[in-house]
């Protein structure tokens, strides 16, 4: 049986990424983008540092954190461990991800280069989509979907670095508030794990606590706290 | 613990430390792939720690946040946030709609102020 989605070759493969990119999600993703572009600007970091960080990270809740660390003057050693944790979803990301984009003849070295592109937009495209092309398409559908993010989202940190500098006072304000936001409703959007659910209000409820009682552990806290919680109350009522 | 791990973050250390704390999940998940299930007791809970920090990070940026947001209004930071859940749910959760929606009420609200003696 032919797979459903043949595009006809590895290179019109990687031009439906690049389409598929150019869309809803490409637009929202670079919507958040510039807005951490702007928080970039508050945060006291510079235009090019901004840029290295989206170019070098790509994974916009670990970029926000660190920006929001390095404001209150955190040492590396508490950005490590924040942006560590927080990114620790790409693992099981990867993981699930894999099986779809191997093919016979691709040398290792291109599924750990292809590695940097994994984040949470172009992934939910790539795991919907690949999984009904041929394998040799696979790869080249998720890079040409994924890099074309990648470059939108570099001029979308610029854009929001140059407008939080050029615009009233309250639309930068709009600007940077667009980060919460989305996360927000990312958050929200898939909540059927109940750990999550409790998870997400644990940590809404500590966050502001712990920040307060000191701002360079408090994120660490938060999360080691209440997301242990969550996962313990779920397991508990799991076992009932 | 050495000076530098210890002191303020200089920015090209916090952005090198980032981007190797983001990478080493990807290398690792693709080193990993061929023996691992996503099914495990420790994705779980990696996944719960990372929406509790999450969680934790967007409520403190709406109830006590810094920088440029910190000359806005709390109660219009709230009302923002709650309207964009509730255009999000309406809506069949369109994420657009939600964002821009959050944004534009704290914009106009913000904005409003400015009239009011």
């Amino acid at each position: 049986m032919l797979p459903a989605k043949d595009t006809g070759s590895p290179r019109s493969a990687a031009l439906a990424g690049l389409r598929a990119a150019i869309g809803v999600p490409g637009i929202i993703l670079s919507a958040t983008y510039v807005g951490f572009g702007s928080l970039v600007r508050e945060s006291g970091l510079t235009f090019l540092q901004g840029l290295t960080s989206t170019a070098t990270a790509w994974a916009a809740p670990g970029q926000v954190i660190l920006a929001e660390l390095y404001a209150v003057g955190a040492s590396v050693l508490v950005i490590t461990l924040a942006v560590a944790l927080t990114n620790a979803r790409l693992l099981p990301m990867t993981v699930a991800l894999m099986p779809h984009l191997r093919a016979r003849r691709t040398p290792i070295w291109a599924y750990y280069l292809a590695a940097h592109y994994i984040a949470v937009t172009g992934w939910a495209q790539a795991l919907r989509v690949c999984p009904d092309l041929p394998p040799e398409q696979r790869l080249p559908y998720f890079l040409g979907c994924a890099v074309t993010l990648w470059v939108c989202t570099l001029f979308a940190t610029a854009l929001g670095f140059l407008l939080a500098g050029s615009v009233p006072q309250t639309l930068a304000t709009g600007l940077v508030f667009l980060n919460p936001v989305y996360f927000m409703l990312v958050l929200m959007m898939d909540l059927r794990q109940r750990a999550r659910s409790y998870a997400l209000v644990l940590g809404a409820l500590c966050g502001p606590l712990f920040h307060t009682a000191t701002p360079e552990w408090g994120l660490l806290l938060t999360g080691l706290v209440a997301g242990s919680a969550a996962y313990g109350i779920d397991r508990f009522r799991r076992s009932e | 613990m050495s000076a530098i791990l210890d002191g303020p973050a200089t920015p090209y250390l916090a952005l090198a430390a980032g981007a190797l704390a983001t990478y080493f999940w990807r290398g690792l998940g693709v080193a990993l792939s061929r023996r691992l299930s996503v099914e495990q007791p420790l994705f779980q809970w990696v996944s719960a720690v990372a929406y509790a920090m999450l969680a934790g990070l967007i409520a403190r940026l709406i109830v006590l946040p810094s920088g440029a947001l910190a000359s806005t209004v709390t109660t219009d930071r709230v009302a923002g946030a709650l309207l964009a859940m509730a255009i999000f749910y309406w809506s069949r959760k369109n994420l657009g709609l939600g964002v821009f929606a959050g944004a534009g009420v704290l914009m106009l609200l913000t904005w409003g102020r400015t009239f009011l003696p």
